[in-house]
């Protein structure tokens, strides 16, 4: 396929991007996106342009490392990662817009790398069970059941991505959030630390610069793990409780 | 046998002219006795350090996977004062995320007859008697302590209506002791170790330098004493001092351009430190997986691996006749199909151990019976078929069990493997290879440790499934805490200067290598170069070689390196995020790697585990191992950039175990 691509360029987070536009011909609907920009940056390089930065390493679907608005969209017209889209979505002679996430929680470091560090932050705050190395009682001392552990492990499977907050109008990072809050509020482990875990997340969440959610939705349907909505609710109920418990 | 010898009787040495022998090895810090009292031994001689002395103590740790991360949680908590360092622009991404089948722990809850003894020597056996037998031990020892550590961490393992852990059994195994978390068990491994990491960043324990890759290693009066790295983002080179250096960078199959590892994965920080004096221990061990999906084509820029766990219900087969290796799989009659493993190795079935799995799966595509596209003229694939599991077990269970993988298959390829088999090639994976380090994972440079992928201890010539998460677990949440005391409790070391002669220097090395590649301004770009080795290296000291293959890849590396340094092209500049200079520090080092792995199997003239030499085999065609000449671990030294490396013997001694012909027929 040939195919033409508008890029945003941006040297460094201090100075202004813009669109570029290149032409890409003979890209094979079996490659990758990441596949497809790797070809476009030998071309580029060859030409003696520096090449596109953008962002990945496993290109498995499962770091979280790859991001990027395609068309508008975060991580392109399928629900998946950025690396496991394929050409395929695409069609010969097609026109693609490609652009770093899109949130001031996110600033841009260079070209389509942006700064996701916020999301570390917020972990930090509680996104964790206290349990020191060596004091851990045995396994099978703690059942759980099959159920709980099936949903955690169903919202654990966030990848930190940002699609969520990219896709959000309100550059909210409640989806991200809910899915840890979830996850560690379903299982007996996470239980002692769940009101403080939730109050102090929040906070974080909108220190960083996070907007407010307003169950658009939109966050879902782009998350490349289909992490559901009702982890917001779980989020906010738990915020609530923790609250009436007078934190 | 002998192999060593001629034609006509004389002692002979394939690699004779490529290396200098040296002054043989030992680890001494393994303690003598019984096999089962050594840990215990060692963690009650290894001196301790006061609580109030851990403030004053500075650790580096590269590297933020299950061996990292876990080391600078619990490090953290001890109270020690913890640098960390990774490349990514989070720890949580480091590439331990991408594990899919499962960690191994001897809790024997299927009461299956499963025990540390008998996980001891499943890994001992299954690693062809190439590891050593006093950290395999111990490896299974602390196994347990894991599961209980992740369990209480929140980690959602699959678990039974009851509410108990559940188990399956991996590759090569057969009892059930491995404990998953659907097929992202590194994933979840891995976030709960990251979790764990960020609450001591929150305490204060841990310094977080995410975006920053070490590329060189300070030794100052003989002790390893920091690390210089490149803020990737806005290029300064940095120097951190510290009083103990932990490697835990994982593992060099990038070195092979395609493999299954993560893009950014390198060689460089263990390479940096082969370089000041840590020795590199059996480079060629390669493990290639047998269940990767197939290159579609030459933009291929990595391979995905399927789970092993697949081949507990999935059937793997080619055709009879190579007329019909371009029909619809589903219409080639039951009787026209060849189930080779379960032909070949009737008691383990499609289970064998990777190496043999994938051996046969090159054997049979290598007949013309291969599946699949043809690359360069031949098709290189077998099915993986799972028709038979879903008329047994029902296609919703399928699913349940698999879905997550038939997903990502669908998603690759672009065809349904509910419908049509899978397609599965063998593809480099894993290395077993890796810094030489004693018993408390000290390389042979003192202060300098190395935990994980990035050591070569515990997996011998070939890993079984499901042991590298155990073992990068083991190694940072319950060995090296107790092993590093022992080191620490002489310090804090003598502050040293940023002026100090060895700082100067490593900054200044990083500073010229930096500028030579930024100015050379040749033709070709970094990856080119990458994908040219890869392709050397998968040819000749891939799945199969050959004293001359060998031969030949050294001579095309030499002359490949030689190229790189005067033509490569990198843009750009120095202080600023720069992705191609990033990559040509990384080839740079995966180069010089590939020479050494070259030369290292060219020494080894036997086969064993992921080492398959040609010159050694039995009638037919099985992996011959030579015990008496070859149970030893070969740790190279660097002796300079014009000079051969020298070659450095460590005999594998056996108190517990007996070495025995591996045979899974
Ligand atoms: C697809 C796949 C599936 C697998 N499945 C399984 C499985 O089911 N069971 C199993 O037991 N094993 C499995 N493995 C193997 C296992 O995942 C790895 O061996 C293991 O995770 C390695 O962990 P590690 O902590 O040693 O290194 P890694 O997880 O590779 O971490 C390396 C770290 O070092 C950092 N780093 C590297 N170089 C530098 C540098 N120069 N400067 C700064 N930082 C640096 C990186 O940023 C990263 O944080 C699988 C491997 C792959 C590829
Ligand atoms: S919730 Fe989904 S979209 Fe958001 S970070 Fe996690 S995986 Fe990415
Ligand atoms: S590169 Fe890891 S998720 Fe895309």
């Amino acid at each position: 396929m040939n195919l033409t691509l508008k890029i945003w360029r941006q040297p460094d987070a201090a100075s202004t991007g813009a669109i570029h536009t290149y032409q890409l011909a003979d890209v094979s609907p079996d490659m990758s996106f990441l596949e497809m920009l790797d070809v476009l940056n030998e071309q580029l390089n060859e030409q003696g342009e520096e090449p596109v930065a953008f962002e990945h390493d496993c290109r498995e679907g499962i770091c979280g490392s790859c991001g990027l608005m395609i068309n508008g969209e975060a991580h392109g017209p399928e629900v998946t990662t950025t690396c496991q889209l394929h050409m395929r979505s695409f069609s010969d002679g097609d026109t693609i817009t490609i652009e770093p996430w899109r949130s001031d929680a996110f600033p841009v470091i260079k070209d389509l790398v942006v700064d996701r560090s916020a999301f570390d932050r917020i972990i930090q705050q509680g996104g964790y069970v206290s349990v020191n190395t060596g004091a851990a009682p045995e396994a099978h001392s703690v059942p759980v059941p099959k159920d709980d552990a099936d949903r955690a492990f169903n919202v654990a499977t966030c990848i930190g991505c940002g699609a969520c907050v990219a896709a959000c109008p309100n550059g909210s990072a409640s989806l991200f959030m809910g899915a840890k809050i979830t996850h560690l509020g379903l299982l007996p482990q996470g239980q002692p630390e769940r009101d403080t875990r939730v109050v102090n997340m929040v906070a974080q969440h909108d220190a960083e610069g996070f907007g407010g959610c307003t169950n658009i939705g939109a966050c879902t349907a782009s998350c490349p793990k289909e992490i559901p909505l009702d982890v917001i609710s779980q989020l906010n109920k738990d915020l609530r409780t923790a609250i009436r418990h007078g934190h | 046998m002998k192999v060593t010898t001629g034609p006509s009787g004389e002692s002979y040495d394939d690699a004779a002219g490529y290396y200098t022998p040296g002054e043989p090895i030992v680890d001494t810090k393994a303690p003598a006795g019984p096999i089962a009292e050594r840990w215990q031994t060692r963690q009650f001689e290894a001196r301790l350090v006061n609580p109030a002395n851990r403030r004053k103590l500075d650790v580096i740790i590269v590297g933020t996977g299950l061996a990292g991360a876990s080391a600078a949680a619990t490090m953290g908590e001890a109270g020690y004062n913890v640098k960390s360092f990774c490349y990514q622009d989070s720890p949580r991404r480091a590439h331990s995320i991408a594990a899919q089948g499962g960690i191994n722990a001897a809790k024997n809850y299927k009461e299956d007859g499963d025990s540390v003894h008998r996980l001891f020597y499943d890994t001992v056996k299954g690693g062809d008697y190439r590891s050593r037998e006093s950290n395999v031990h111990r490896l299974a020892e602390v196994s347990a302590s894991i599961i209980d550590q992740c369990v209480a961490q929140g980690v959602p393992f699959a678990r039974e209506y009851g509410g108990l852990l559940d188990n399956r059994s991996f590759g090569g195994v057969q009892v059930s002791r491995t404990f998953y978390a659907r097929g992202q068990t590194g994933q979840q491994l891995l976030i709960g170790a990251y979790q764990a990491l960020e609450r001591q960043i929150s305490a204060g324990t841990v310094s977080m330098y995410s975006r920053h890759e070490m590329l060189e290693l300070i030794v100052a009066d003989g002790k390893a004493r920091g690390i210089i790295a490149r803020d990737m983002v806005t290029g300064e080179v940095e120097t951190h001092l510290a009083d103990v250096v932990v490697l835990a960078s994982g593992g060099y199959g990038n070195v092979f351009y395609l493999s299954t590892n993560a893009m950014g994965s390198n060689v460089t920080a263990a390479w940096r430190a082969h370089r000041k004096g840590a020795y590199m221990a059996n480079p060629c061990y390669t493990q290639i997986h047998p269940t990767c999906i197939p290159v579609s084509g030459s933009h291929q820029s990595k391979l995905t691996l399927m789970s092993e766990s697949l081949r507990n219900d999935g059937r793997i087969w080619v055709p009879k006749n190579q007329a019909d290796c371009d029909k619809d799989p589903r219409d080639i009659p039951e009787e026209d199909r060849d189930y080779y493993l379960e032909r070949i190795y009737p008691s383990f079935g499609n289970l064998v151990p990777r190496d043999i799995a994938s051996r046969a799966a090159k054997n049979v595509c290598d007949e013309g019976r291969g599946v699949g596209p043809e690359v360069d003229g031949v098709r290189r694939g077998v099915y993986l078929d799972f028709a038979d599991a879903t008329q047994r077990l029902g296609k919703d269970a399928v699913a349940s069990k698999y879905g997550n993988l038939f997903d990502m298959y669908a998603r690759i390829t672009g065809e349904d493997p509910y419908s049509v088999p899978m397609r599965i090639y063998p593809a480099v994976h894993y290395v077993m290879g890796g810094l030489w380090v004693d018993y408390d994972l000290q390389s042979t440079i003192p202060g300098l440790f190395v935990t994980g992928e990035a050591n070569f201890s515990d997996h011998g010539a070939n890993r079984l499934g499901a042991s590298a998460l155990m073992q990068g677990l083991a190694d940072g949440y319950f060995v090296l805490p107790h092993t590093i005391r022992d080191y620490l409790a002489d310090g804090p070391f003598e502050p040293i200067a940023e002026d100090h002669p060895a700082v100067v220097e490593a900054r200044e090395s990083v500073q010229s290598r930096i500028d030579h590649f930024l100015s050379v301004n040749g033709t070709r770009s970094v990856d080119s170069y990458h994908r040219e080795l890869g392709n050397i290296m998968w040819e000749y000291c891939g799945m199969e070689r050959s004293e001359d293959g060998l031969k030949k890849a050294i001579d095309l590396i030499r002359t490949l390196k030689d190229d790189f340094y005067r033509n490569v092209k990198v843009l750009g500049a120095a202080e600023t995020m720069n992705q191609s200079l990033e990559k040509a520090g990384r080839v740079a080092d995966f180069i010089e790697l590939g020479e050494l792995m070259c030369i290292d199997a060219l020494n080894r003239r036997e086969s064993c585990g992921g080492h398959f030499r040609a010159e050694s085999q039995t009638e037919d065609g099985e992996a011959l191992r030579h015990d008496d000449e070859y149970a030893y671990v070969a740790a190279w030294e660097w002796a300079g950039a014009d000079a051969a490396p020298v070659l450095h013997k460590e005999d594998l001694v056996y108190t517990a175990i007996e070495m025995k012909q591996r045979s899974y027929k």
